[in-house]
Parts: C-alpha cells; sequence; structure tokens
C-alpha cells in the first residue's frame, strides 16, 4: 500500500512534466514560426516603449509607492496558519470526542477576538 | 512479461488506468507501461483543459451576447463554433513583443506559469467513478496549494513587464486573492468535515445529498469567493479596461497574451469543476455509473454557465468594497457555517462516526435557515450609509480667482 501512495505521486510528476510542457511546447512554437518568417518579427524602438497611452513614461513601474494592504496581508498570514490547523482537524473531527470541539473552540475564538479588534481598530477599512 | 496490478492497489479502482498498464505491461517493461498509462490520463486532462477553455471562450462571448441583446461571433463554422481556432491562428501569427527595461526571464516565465498550475489542479479531479490520475488523501490541500501558484505568477507579470498599470493591476490582484483565499478555504472545512476526508473522491461518495443543499452558506461564500479568485466580474478590478488598460496583462501580445487568456478561461471551467465536485455530487448521477462523465460535465456545465451569468449581471466593485465583501461579509460567514456545521456534526453523528441521509436532511434545513439569517444580518452590517439628501451648489470664493461653482 505504501509503494502504491509513492506511485500516485509519481503519475503527479508525470503530469507536472507535460503540464508545464505544453505552455512552452506553444512558445517554442510561436519563435519557430518567427524564424520560418510566417510571424512577422521586426521590434522598433516606439513598438518596444511600455504602454501609456501614447505619451512617454515618466520614471520606472518600480518606483515606491504605498502598497496599502500590508494589513490585510498580515491577517492573511494569520488565518491562513490557523486554517492549515483546521483542516487536519476536520478530516478526523466525525471520530472525536468533545474534548476536541472545546479545544479548536478556544482556538478559534482567540483569533476570532483579534480579528473583531482589528474590525473596531478599523483596520479593515482600505487606506488605513 | 506481463504487469498485474494488485487487486488491493488504489490504481487497481482506475478503469482506465488498469487496462492501459496490463495492455502497455504485455510487450513493455512495468515501469514503462507505468509511465505510459500516466501518459494517457494526462493527454486526457490536457486535452480536456485547453479545449475546455477554447470551448468557454465561445460559449462566454455567445452567451455575453445574448445576454447584452445582440449576436455575439458567429461568423466561423456553425454558431461560431470555430471562432477560437481563428483566434488562436490569429495570435499566432502576431508579433510578439517584449517592452524596452522588462524582465527578460521572469516576463517569457510567466504565461507557463499561468498555465501549468492550472493544468495540474485537474490531476486529482473524479471525473467518472474511481477515474482520477491520482485519488491523493489530501486532494483539497493539493487544490488550494497548486491553486496559489496562479497569484504568483499574476504579481511577476506585474512586476516584470516594465509598465506602471501592469505593476497596479498586480498589486490589486494580490489584494484580491490574499483576502479572497481565506473565505474559501474556511467554506472547504464543512465539506472536509462532513466528508471526513480531504480525498476528492470520497467526498463524491459521501454526497448521498449534494452539499450546495446540505451547507448552502458554504457553496455561496465559496462561488463568491471563487469568482474573486479568478478576477472575475464583479471582483475584476485587476484588469479594469476603463481605469489600468488590462491590468498585469497590458504588455503581453501574440502566443504569450493567447497562454495568459487560455488560463484565464480555463481557469473558469477548471474551478466549475471542482465546485461541482465538492458541492454538486460530481460523478454520481441516476442511471448508470458509466455515464458518470457525463453528470460531470453537465455539472460543470451549469457552474460555468453561473460564472457568465454572474459577469453579465453584476457591475464592477470598487477596491474598498471589494475589500470589505471579504473581510467582513464572507470572513464571518465562513466562520458561521465552520461554527454551525461543527456543531450540528457534534449532534447528529452516529456512535460509529456516521452521518446517514436523514443526517444530512436536517442539517439541510437547519443551515438554510443559518445561510437566510447570517447573510440578512451581516449584510447589513456592511451596508453602505448613503445619504440622499439633494446637496445645494454652493458658491466659494476663492482668492484671486473668480468665483467657483462647487458642487
Amino acid at each position: 500500500m505504501l509503494e502504491d501512495y509513492f506511485r500516485q505521486y509519481g503519475l503527479i510528476a508525470i503530469f507536472a512534466l507535460v503540464a508545464f510542457a505544453v505552455p512552452t511546447s506553444l512558445l517554442a512554437a510561436s519563435w519557430l514560426l518567427s524564424r520560418l518568417k510566417i510571424r512577422p518579427q521586426n521590434p522598433t524602438p516606439v513598438k518596444l516603449e511600455p504602454y501609456e497611452c501614447g505619451v512617454q513614461t515618466i520614471g520606472g513601474p518600480w518606483n515606491q509607492f504605498n502598497f496599502r494592504y500590508y494589513l490585510y496581508a498580515i491577517l492573511f498570514v494569520i488565518f491562513d496558519v490557523e486554517v492549515v490547523f483546521l483542516y487536519p482537524w476536520a478530516t478526523r473531527f466525525i471520530s472525536l470526542e468533545l474534548f476536541a470541539l472545546i479545544e479548536m473552540a478556544v482556538f478559534v475564538g482567540i483569533l476570532l477576538i483579534g480579528w473583531a479588534y482589528a474590525w473596531r481598530k478599523r483596520d479593515l477599512e482600505w487606506g488605513n | 512479461m506481463s504487469c498485474q496490478l494488485a487487486s488491493d492497489s488504489i490504481l487497481y479502482a482506475n478503469g482506465i488506468y488498469r487496462v492501459v498498464y496490463e495492455i502497455v505491461g504485455v510487450v513493455l517493461p512495468c515501469w514503462v507501461a507505468y509511465a505510459i498509462a500516466g501518459l494517457v490520463f494526462a493527454f486526457i486532462l490536457v486535452n480536456a483543459v485547453l479545449l475546455g477553455a477554447a470551448a468557454i471562450t465561445w460559449g462566454e462571448r455567445r452567451l455575453l451576447g445574448r445576454f447584452q441583446n445582440r449576436v455575439g461571433p458567429n461568423r466561423w463554422g456553425p454558431f461560431g463554433l470555430f471562432q477560437p481556432i481563428a483566434d488562436l491562428v490569429k495570435l499566432l501569427t502576431k508579433e510578439d513583443l517584449r517592452p524596452d527595461g522588462s524582465d527578460r526571464v521572469v516576463f517569457s516565465l510567466v504565461p507557463v506559469l499561468m498555465v501549468a498550475p492550472l493544468i495540474l489542479m485537474t490531476a486529482v479531479l473524479p471525473f467518472a467513478k474511481n477515474t482520477a490520475l491520482a485519488s491523493l488523501n489530501v486532494g483539497v490541500l493539493y487544490i488550494l496549494a497548486v491553486s496559489s501558484i496562479t497569484s504568483v505568477a499574476i504579481f511577476m507579470a506585474g512586476w516584470s513587464s516594465n509598465n506602471r498599470y501592469a505593476m497596479f493591476g498586480a498589486a490589486r490582484a494580490v489584494a484580491v486573492l490574499i483576502s479572497y483565499e481565506i473565505p474559501v478555504v474556511l467554506s472547504l472545512l464543512g465539506v472536509v468535515m462532513v466528508a471526513a476526508s480531504m480525498s476528492l473522491g470520497t467526498i463524491v461518495e459521501a454526497q448521498a445529498l449534494p452539499f450546495f443543499l446540505v451547507q448552502p452558506l458554504a457553496f455561496f461564500v465559496f462561488m463568491a469567493g471563487m469568482s474573486a479568485e479568478l478576477n472575475r466580474s464583479p471582483f475584476d478590478v485587476a484588469e479594469a479596461e476603463s481605469e489600468i488598460i488590462a491590468g498585469y496583462h497590458t504588455e503581453y501580445s501574440g502566443v504569450r497574451f493567447a497562454l495568459i487568456q487560455a488560463a484565464e478561461f480555463g481557469g473558469v471551467g477548471v474551478v466549475a469543476a471542482i465546485t461541482a465536485t465538492l458541492f454538486l455530487g460530481g460523478w454520481s448521477g441516476p442511471w448508470s455509473e458509466y455515464l458518470g462523465w457525463l453528470w460531470f460535465l453537465i455539472k460543470t456545465g451549469i457552474i460555468v454557465f453561473l460564472f457568465i451569468w454572474f459577469r453579465a449581471t453584476y457591475p464592477r466593485l470598487r477596491i474598498d468594497q471589494i475589500m470589505a465583501f471579504s473581510w467582513k461579509f464572507l470572513l464571518p460567514l465562513a466562520m458561521v457555517n465552520l461554527i454551525a456545521v461543527t456543531l450540528e456534526v457534534f449532534l447528529l453523528r452516529g456512535d460509529d462516526g456516521v452521518l446517514t441521509v436523514t443526517d444530512l436532511a436536517i442539517m439541510g434545513v437547519v443551515n438554510l435557515a443559518v445561510t437566510v439569517i447570517a447573510i440578512a444580518v451581516f449584510g447589513n452590517l456592511i451596508k453602505e450609509r448613503v445619504s440622499f439628501r439633494t446637496r445645494q451648489p454652493q458658491n466659494v470664493v476663492v482668492p484671486g480667482v473668480s468665483t467657483i461653482e462647487v458642487i
């Protein structure tokens, strides 16, 4: 049975190779078409300008600007870690005792209090 | 030399796999047979995803046409069915530009990284009884993990394009993706809990009553969250054409653009297939178990139609509304669903840890009431307070300037 288990991941590995090969082969086909002169490939400096409604871009795209949602990002990490713990618990919950329910209630409860606090402090508003 | 699968093997139950494996195994060594059987499955799934994406581009344009009182593409082939092929030929023969100052490696990697995870997501989908490439016992986690690669690809596209609009689009897309990941993942907890397994095959078999009836709240949260994860209307600020051109794929042209579009429309199909498996009972249906693939396709089609219907119906939301919808509406709803399902499972389960059909029906009725109450309560909480008092124009005097009318 254990061998069987790894065989399935082997199949996924083969599948992953195919999944990456298919889009790559399309890109290669496009390159080949340009080599065979079926597809045009004559870039000019004007064509290669970044699109900006016809005007010259001032400054690059990588100057500093406020991403605004770093608070959401922090909350996301907290909740995502919570969910990682919840999944194994949920899988086996149907045959677990009352203790498992109380334990998870405490765990989720603490997080919910934190979430309510973030809401109260207006951290869930965009741009704060 | 011949290869036989042990009858207690997980792969033995998979009819297509076993037949290919044993026929090839007659002439070739077993490990080659193993690889070839896997490749046959890969061929089926890759074609399903790419043809599905093509079909959905056609279906979406036709249906959107109908929704907006026009015809939609109808020139190439019957009902315009060859339109996707014409599009592909056109995009393949177009010049493929990479703007000055863009990051060459990252820019070229993006189309591959958009399409590959999408195809990989189908690996655990059972499209007929016992027929999946790999029926992993962590199927749900696998799908969630693979699907989040897309957000990295989107950010790579925005960052490497050397274009401000692309950067803004990518920043918005990541904001939306991380916000809606949480409600989606939390809503699936209820499904996992009732099925007592993360394997998609077991989840389908557990659906004596389809889970969208048992947990309407989870279904609602999942559909709303997935529309956002797919960057579809009403959550499509990441590529809002009236504000930031095309968002993160502004600079893509030619075949790279074709691949990104394929990933977008294929994503609708794959997510619809996952939704059909998790909430609509997947391949299970009346008559014969050999018709499983047909039921699966029909259910997937219904969900795809729902996604297109959403797109045609709802206007685009602002980014702050999108954030509020996720963190103040969907997240509490997912939590309510989790708590309700936990308590119901705890109270209704038998001594042997089994839920009967009657238990599922009771859960469905209770959860329907919970859904209505929760949506009413939390909908009221995030309602925007709009005052309809009409404002009178005021005359503002600015020194040095003539009077300006401010409305």
